[in-house]
Order: C-alpha cells, then sequence, then structure tokens
C-alpha cells in the first residue's frame, strides 16, 4: 500500500514551471504559490535543471506531473522510466505526482503524445493495475487527469466520468481535473462540459489545470478544438471553472503554458485571473 | 474488428496507412481529420524535438531539408524512452546511410556535437579539482598519474574543421582549413566548445581512457606542449580528480 500520509498543494494559483522564468519567479512569484514541472525534463544527472529545482524547492511547494508513463498502454510499465520517476520524486519530495489517461508507448517505441483509450471494463482493468503499481512504488498517493480527447471508440461502453469513479475505486488514486480538456472533449464529442463536471467525482480532485486550445473544424465542418497549452485560456473555461469551484471550493490551479512559452508578467496575469476565481469562491 | 494499440502506432508513424478500426466521429462514422490529430501531433512534436536538439544541423541544411529529413528519421527511429531531451541519438549514424545528405560530408561530425552538447548539460556535476593539485604531487610520481573527467566532458573526433564550422553557423567565425577533433565542457552550467589539434585530441584520448600520463603525452609526438592542453582543461573545471 502507499503512504497516506496527506501531502496537499495550496489551493493558490500555480504554474507550469519554465527556465526562462526562473529569476522572474525567485524575485517575485505573486500570486502564484506553487509550481508544476514535467517530470521528464529534470531526468538528467546534473547541471542547471536540477540546481534550478534545489533553489526553487526551497521557496515553493512543487506539483511532479507525468507526461510519459503511458499509464494506458497494453504493454508493462517501462520500469527504468518508473525508477527514474521515483528518484525524483524521493529527492523533491514533492506535495503531489500525477499523470494522464492516456497511452504514449508501444512495443519500445514512445510516441511522445497522449493517445486516447476506449472505455471498457478491459480498460479499467489494465490502468487501475497500473497505478497500483507506480502508487506501491513511489510509496505515494497519485492523481489521475482526464484526456482531451479528438475522437471516440465504438467499443467505449462507458463514459469518461464513471471510468474515472471505478479507477478510483479500485485504486484510491485521487483526480487531475484538467478544466480545459472537459471544454476541447465536450465540444470535440458533443456533450455538455457542466453535465460532465455534474457527473465527475468531484470529492477526488486534488488539482485543477487551465490552459489554453486551438480551434479547428473536422471534414464536416464540425469544431475540432486542439489541446495546444499555446495560449491563454478562453472566457468559456474559466466560465466552467467558476461552475466547478462552485461545487467543490478552492483548489490548487495551473496555469499550463507549455508552447510559444509568454514573457513572465502575461503569465502571472492568467494566475491573477485564476486567484480572482478562487477569491470568489472562497468568499461564497 | 477492434483496434489495439500496435494498429494505432502503425497508422500515426505511416501517413499512407488507414485509419485503425473503431475510432469514430461524435456521428458515428469513422474518424478521418480526427485521427489525423493525433498523426500530426506525434510528427510535430518528434520534429520539434529534433529542431532543439539540432539547430546547426538544421541550418546547415535549410528548414525544408531538415523536415523532411526529420520525417524519415522520427519514422525510422521513433524514440525507445521518455527523455526528449535525449532523442536523436542515432542521428549521427542515421546521416551518414543518408543519400540525400551525403553532400554535407561533415553533418554527422556536427550532429555528434550537438549531441554531445546536450549530453553535457544534462550530466552530473563533479567535483572540480585544485587548479595547483598536480604541482602538489611528488615530480617522480608524475608520470604514473591518471586522469578522472568530469561526467560533462565529451571529445569529438573529427576529420572536418568541426568547431569551427561549429562556430561559424552559431557565434560566428571563420572556418579553419585543418582538422578539430572538438572538445566539449561544462565549467559550471552552460556547455563551453574549444576546438583542439588532432595531437591534443590523441593525448585527451589517451587521458580519458586513463592512460598514465607519461605514456599518454606520446601520443602527441615530439614536443607536445601539454602545459597548453592542461590549462585549458582546467580553465574549464574538466578535470575532477588525479589518482596516483
Amino acid at each position: 500500500m502507499f503512504d497516506a500520509t496527506p501531502r496537499q498543494l495550496p489551493n493558490q494559483p500555480g504554474v507550469g514551471y519554465k527556465a526562462q522564468h526562473f529569476n522572474d519567479i525567485m524575485a517575485n512569484a505573486d500570486p502564484v504559490g506553487w509550481l508544476e514541472i514535467h517530470a521528464e525534463n529534470y531526468m538528467g544527472l546534473g547541471g542547471r535543471p536540477l540546481a534550478q529545482l534545489r533553489h526553487l524547492s526551497e521557496k515553493f511547494p512543487f506539483s511532479v506531473h507525468g507526461v510519459g508513463l503511458s499509464i494506458g498502454g497494453e504493454g508493462p510499465l517501462d520500469a527504468d522510466h518508473l525508477a527514474r520517476l521515483k528518484t525524483l520524486c524521493d529527492w523533491l519530495q514533492p506535495a503531489s505526482f500525477s499523470e494522464h489517461l492516456a497511452w504514449s508507448s508501444h512495443d519500445s517505441a514512445f510516441l511522445n503524445d497522449l493517445l486516447p483509450l476506449p472505455y471498457t471494463a478491459a480498460t479499467v482493468k489494465r490502468v487501475a493495475d497500473h497505478i497500483d503499481q507506480v502508487q506501491s512504488t513511489l510509496g505515494r498517493q497519485m492523481l489521475l487527469e482526464n484526456p482531451s480527447s479528438y475522437l471516440a471508440f465504438a467499443e467505449s461502453d462507458m463514459s469518461e466520468t464513471d471510468f474515472l469513479a471505478e479507477i478510483v475505486a479500485r485504486t484510491g488514486c485521487g483526480l487531475l481535473l484538467d478544466v480545459n480538456n472537459v471544454f476541447v472533449s465536450a465540444t470535440n464529442l458533443g456533450y455538455s462540459p457542466q453535465g460532465y463536471i455534474d457527473a465527475y467525482p468531484l470529492d477526488h480532485v486534488g488539482e485543477i489545470h487551465l490552459g489554453g486550445h486551438d480551434e479547428d473544424e473536422d471534414e464536416h465542418g464540425a469544431p475540432l478544438l486542439i489541446d495546444s497549452h499555446g495560449r491563454e485560456v478562453v472566457d468559456p473555461v474559466w466560465t466552467l471553472l467558476d461552475y466547478t469551484l462552485a461545487k467543490t471550493g478552492p483548489k490548487p490551479l495551473l496555469i499550463e503554458w507549455d508552447t510559444d512559452v509568454p514573457e513572465w508578467p502575461i503569465l502571472a496575469e492568467e494566475a491573477k485571473r485564476a486567484d480572482r476565481a478562487l477569491t470568489t469562491v472562497a468568499a461564497c | 474488428m477492434l483496434s489495439t494499440q500496435a494498429d494505432f502506432r502503425a497508422a500515426l508513424l505511416d501517413p499512407q496507412a488507414p485509419t485503425p478500426n473503431g475510432v469514430c466521429n461524435p456521428g458515428g462514422e469513422a474518424a478521418s481529420k480526427r485521427f489525423d490529430v493525433y498523426r500530426n501531433n506525434v510528427a510535430v512534436s518528434l520534429t520539434d524535438a529534433l529542431e532543439t536538439a539540432f539547430p546547426v544541423v538544421k541550418k546547415l541544411v535549410g528548414d525544408e531539408f531538415f523536415h523532411a529529413m526529420a520525417g524519415v528519421y522520427l519514422r525510422a527511429h521513433p524514440p525507445k524512452s521518455p527523455l526528449m531531451m535525449f532523442y536523436g541519438d542515432t542521428m549521427p549514424a542515421f546521416l551518414e546511410g543518408f543519400p540525400p545528405a551525403q553532400s554535407v560530408p561533415y553533418l554527422p561530425d556536427v550532429a555528434r556535437l550537438e549531441l554531445a552538447l546536450r549530453e553535457s548539460y544534462h550530466a552530473a556535476d563533479a567535483p572540480t579539482l585544485a587548479p595547483d593539485a598536480l604541482g602538489q604531487l611528488p615530480p617522480d610520481s608524475l608520470p604514473h598519474v591518471t586522469f578522472e573527467f568530469a561526467p560533462s566532458v565529451r571529445l569529438v573526433q573529427s576529420t572536418f574543421p568541426l568547431h569551427s564550422i561549429w562556430a561559424a553557423n552559431t557565434t560566428g567565425g571563420e572556418i579553419a582549413n585543418s582538422p578539430q577533433p572538438t572538445l566539449v565542457t561544462r565549467p559550471e552550467f552552460d556547455p563551453q566548445v574549444d576546438p583542439l589539434t588532432p595531437e591534443q585530441g590523441a593525448v585527451l584520448t589517451a587521458l580519458k581512457n586513463a592512460t598514465p600520463l607519461g605514456t599518454a603525452i606520446q601520443a602527441g609526438g615530439a614536443g607536445f606542449d601539454f602545459g597548453t592542453l592542461l590549462g585549458l582543461l582546467l580553465s574549464r573545471n574538466a578535470i575532477s580528480t588525479l589518482k596516483t
């Protein structure tokens, strides 16, 4: 079993950490209260990335967010990669570790994308077994993030929210609710984002993600939103955040901005907007 | 029939392959453009990773060539690990066997140098030798001393003027007309690139193989000036310990 000692990110805005913001963050990160890193970028053996992390971790709680474990993969988890995650979590002692409901590796090839899964009993078993392995190896609870979906599987016979609830029940993991992903998937697959939030196991949310997406159309002219993390969060996603926070109360809120990364003041503005959303819900 | 991740993987890496069975639009008909989102994500993200890894290779061949070459490479050599910072480790060998790149014969060496820079950047930290450490040793022990180098040190052998080719495409400068084994070190956090003479390269190779100093110097030929090489290595924090 994993260590159930509560470790908690603060109910404040956080940002995805980028090395070019190091000096800004060390000087004045307000209102950012915690930082998230992509685990895979800190798996070198030394040099600047780890030195920056050592400095920052003296001032900020950290979330380690994996993007390469392929928890939904048909094959076994990559034992070397899991060991690297353990090494990172053991020395950094982050407040949270999270990964994705997705797969990215097959037959020794890593495809560097978060690939979709059919929601079936067989997938539940495979994902739950892998999460058990992660939690027992790392000795901590993990959070599982809902994906951005562009297509559906004919074989799926359960909803994503039921799937996640079943995973939580089997493994004791927590959830990372990506509100932008909910908006993207709901738009792409034609369901109500508020209905998704209503059906989602909100009691288990340990962190919320917000990010920007791009707009396209499919071959029939239907909207096709692409999760890009390359621009500001759009208004309908902020509205969906408010809807969610009204049900959950304050949560750790992360701004993800991974491509075309802006100067710090622009990212800080997004964090301020997240801070206002938290202040509003705390006052209710 | 249901799709498997093997079908998915094959279709993601082959633009000509049909969309896997059982993936559909919200209306229920087979997905096409929606599947291409994933196909595009894979190709674009891996091409981006290669662009980040090999900026000078890209500059030498141009954007259009590089993107076409990356498209061939990423399909033949998808990453074997999720550590994108090390993706492309087989690029030098790939370029040696890639017919369209044969007109730029030094391209594989440039790729080797760019890989060495990334390895150096992420290598383990190491203690630095005191500048007078050699002078502290009894003189008669010097020929038997072996050197241990910092994990961030790389030596890229080349029969081309590699350092000047790299420098001309980054910081600027003229192309030299003699071979340059090229030294990569990391004095603190930023890797440094220095040209060596072939004789210095031969001596450093011997030292890196833990050959005792007295024997290693002979690889530089008669009259080899070890002081110059030693001064460079010390100034770059390249030596971590001496062993007697």
